[in-house]
């Protein structure tokens, strides 16, 4: 049998996995053979398919079938219906939300539609764990393009000219940073790739390493021949298990292949990838500080300059990127940069990768390209809000990150224009809020986070973060002052201008956002003693209204502390002094009785 | 396994390996190929219409001709089975009655290669909802 007739690609992400993806393939497999197909369907197990929401997602190719929500018992009936007789199975289909019609493939689906794939290009596409997969997409053209026909120089200028910047969040031009590193004398050179993933909500990093391992592998080749290093270091946070798994795979495929060790396609480069784990702290995303963890030191930054590019790990010259930007290199040097930079906004090209979270109905990875509004990712890409709801806020940039309100669902995405809307592009965290959520619980919420992950090094960072916890806590409990906003305001200030890095210079961001965008919301809560989404249970007031009480007395049975009181058939009353909110009353009520205010 | 030693190895290696995913790139834009749909209910099984998928995937791939051949439902015409329907970029679809490798052959050759047409064309006389 020459070729495979059909292929059933399984989604292997972390996501899907935990949805049984394996025991999918493994009952695919076993119908598969009990058909007597096996010579003709290949069952391939690639990487994130983005659409999160709806897995695990199984495709069936040469037809572009997308089938969403696939259990092992299904494969039964796909094996029999469509690969046997060419039957869809439609109760699989995805479903349009606003239509109601089954869409079979994923080019008719709105999530898909507006999405360019550059970074994610092989993802969901090829077998992770097959370097032969990678290599028929193009793989390791580009490095051995480089390594054999360009100068250092040359490959610099054409990154430079696609306009590239950093996907980790600070959006540093990456070839003016490669030819920094190129510049810089020594004779021992590092390449290191940031794979320290740790904004809450954000796992792009992680998909690109589950589903395309090599991309990034040539990529820090590229970068090695360019800066003069022979030794690329990734550092990868111990909680990605399965990234890590399939790195180390990719790695020896290199190796065996000859595409990474010594004198490389015969061109006298040498080059090397090791692994370097993280034991999961947030600060370490922070280059100083990830350089230090990876030298054995606690992972605490330092002062900047000098920078990495001069004198980094080991204190030797050190280039460090993000898996995202390493993931675009391949691609701009074998489409050519003209091709990358036609694509996106003047000062931002290419693409971006968002995860997608929060109260959005479709939940999932995402790559648009830069100028894409916020508007066309939330409602065309990610199905509009989740029950119904109104939109109230888009949350970019993770904990170093801002709140954008709707006034700026309108504002093409890029770096510049989410800046001056007070937020940042950070690694591509985006998470959704709506109606019900409260703004200054979400400050509250981040700040826990940065008080948790900051490393303790300097003051303002350690201090005045947890004074600015505080604040933000005392005003959910319903014990805020009317000045607590301006000191809330001052005191993020001090943090940001003293802190010694990245961390506690950003972490801020999230109450200073939400004030400026939401500041009635901060009043209502301590001027008015209210919280206006009604998540704040301590400003909140469980009230029977008497008008609609029959006195069926369900309330009164099921208030576990006894505050509610009340003859049969007359109207009951709570004793607020007594009430715990716990809202069992106002779930137990069938008549609505029961009022939040 | 074999190292690469050039680049030139490595464009070999490219070359041989891209059959494996070939299916998978040509699904992403199935319009601009040709298509040949194979139908594949029970009664089209039954007239060996698994041969003539097989013979069509091998021969396509021998002429190296950039065509996507998917299996298909029954297409209703259950009494010219295997029934075959073929669409070239472009083009109205031309469906072909009772193809067996020889005819398989014959629409390769003067269909698919040159548009000549051949015997055997049932006329189509329905739309689908996707024209």
């Amino acid at each position: 049998m020459a070729d495979f007739k059909m292929h059933v690609l399984i989604c292997g992400g972390t996501g899907c996995k935990a949805s049984l993806s394996e025991a999918i393939k493994t009952s695919f497999n076993s119908t598969i053979e009990s058909c007597e197909l096996e010579d003709d369907v290949q069952v391939i197990m690639t990487g994130c398919f983005g659409f999160c929401e709806k897995g695990p997602i199984i495709k069936i190719l040469p037809d572009n079938t997308f089938y969403v929500h696939v259990k092992p018992e299904d494969a039964e009936e796909i094996v029999k219906e469509h690969l046997v007789k060419g039957r869809p199975v439609e109760r699989l289909l995805y479903k349009d939300p606003k239509s109601e019609e089954n869409i079979p493939t994923s080019k008719g689906m709105d999530f898909y539609k507006k999405q360019i794939r550059i970074a994610l290009r092989n993802c969901g596409f090829i077998d992770p764990e097959q370097i032969e997969e990678y290599i028929a997409r193009d793989g390791y053209m580009a490095l051995g393009k480089c390594i054999s026909g360009m100068t250092p120089v040359d490959v610099i200028d054409e990154i430079k000219k696609s306009g590239l910047r950093g996907r980790g969040g600070g959006g540093f031009p990456t070839g003016l940073k490669w030819e920094i590193t190129h510049k810089s004398q020594a004779g021992q050179k590092y390449v290191v790739c940031n794979a320290d993933e740790g904004d809450p909500g954000a796992f792009m990093d992680r998909s690109i390493l589950e589903g395309d391992p090599h991309s990034v592998l040539e990529a820090m080749a590229i970068c090695g021949y360019c800066i003069g290093a022979d030794t690329g270091l990734i550092y990868i946070r111990a909680e990605y298990p399965l990234a890590i798994e399939r790195l180390k795979v990719a790695i020896n495929q290199a190796r065996e292949y000859g595409l990474l060790g010594e004198n490389i396609l015969g061109s006298g480069f040498n080059f090397d990838i090791e692994l370097r784990y993280g034991a999961g702290a947030f600060v370490c995303g922070e280059e100083t500080a990830l350089i230090h963890s990876m030298e054995g030191l606690r992972g605490e930054p330092t002062f900047k300059p000098p920078f990495p590019s001069e004198s980094g790990y080991l204190g030797k010259p050190t280039n460090v990127n993000n898996v995202e930007t390493f993931a675009n290199i391949p691609v701009i040097l074998n489409k050519g940069a003209d091709w990358f930079s036609s694509i996106g906004t003047e000062n931002s090209k290419g693409t971006k990768v968002f995860a997608l979270a929060g109260k959005i109905n479709n939940v999932g990875l995402i790559e648009v390209p830069m100028g894409t509004t916020l508007r066309e990712v939330v409602y065309d890409i990610g199905g509009g809000i989740k029950d119904g709801k109104e939109f109230k806020s888009v949350q970019t940039g993770g904990p170093s990150g801002g709140c954008l309100t709707k006034d700026f669902l309108d504002t093409p995405i890029d770096y510049d224009n989410l800046v001056a809307a007070g937020s940042m592009m950070g690694s591509g965290g985006m998470i959704v809020m709506d109606e019900d959520d409260c703004m200054v619980s979400i400050a509250k919420f981040y700040l826990e986070f940065t008080l948790e992950e900051s490393c303790g090094k300097c003051t303002p960072c350690r201090i005045g973060n947890k004074r600015l916890y505080e604040i933000l806590d005392s005003i959910t409990e319903g014990k805020g002052k009317e000045e607590d906003i301006e000191r809330l305001k001052m005191l993020s200030n001090v943090i940001k201008d003293t802190s010694l890095c990245g961390l506690g210079q950003s972490s801020p961001n999230p109450v200073l956002s939400t004030i400026h965008n939401f500041e009635d919301e901060y009043k209502a809560h301590v001027v008015d003693g209210k919280c206006p989404s009604g998540q704040c249970k301590a400003l909140l007031q469980y009230v029977i209204e008497e008008d609609k009480c029959t006195g069926c007395t369900l309330c009164f049975r099921n208030c576990p502390v006894g505050a509610i009181t009340g003859e049969r058939r007359a109207p009951h009353f709570i004793d607020q002094s007594l009430c715990i909110k716990c809202g069992v009353c106002y779930e137990k009520c069938k008549f609505d009785a029961i009022e939040l205010v | 396994m074999a190292k690469i030693k050039t680049l030139d190895d490595l464009i070999k290696m490219k070359d041989e390996v891209q059959s494996k995913i070939k299916l998978r790139e040509n699904s992403d834009h199935p319009e601009n190929l040709i298509q040949v749909k194979v139908g594949m209910a029970t009664c089209g099984i039954a007239s060996g219409a698994k041969e003539t998928l097989k013979y069509f995937v091998e021969e396509t791939e021998r002429q190296a001709i950039d065509a996507v051949v998917t299996q298909t439902g029954c297409m209703g015409y259950c009494y010219a089975e295997p029934t075959v329907e073929v669409i070239l970029p472009g083009k109205e679809p031309v469906v072909f009655g009772y193809v067996n490798n020889t005819k398989a052959q014959e629409i390769i050759d003067k269909y698919i290669n040159k548009g000549e047409l051949v015997d055997g064309i049932i006329p189509i006389s329905f739309k689908t909802i996707d024209e």
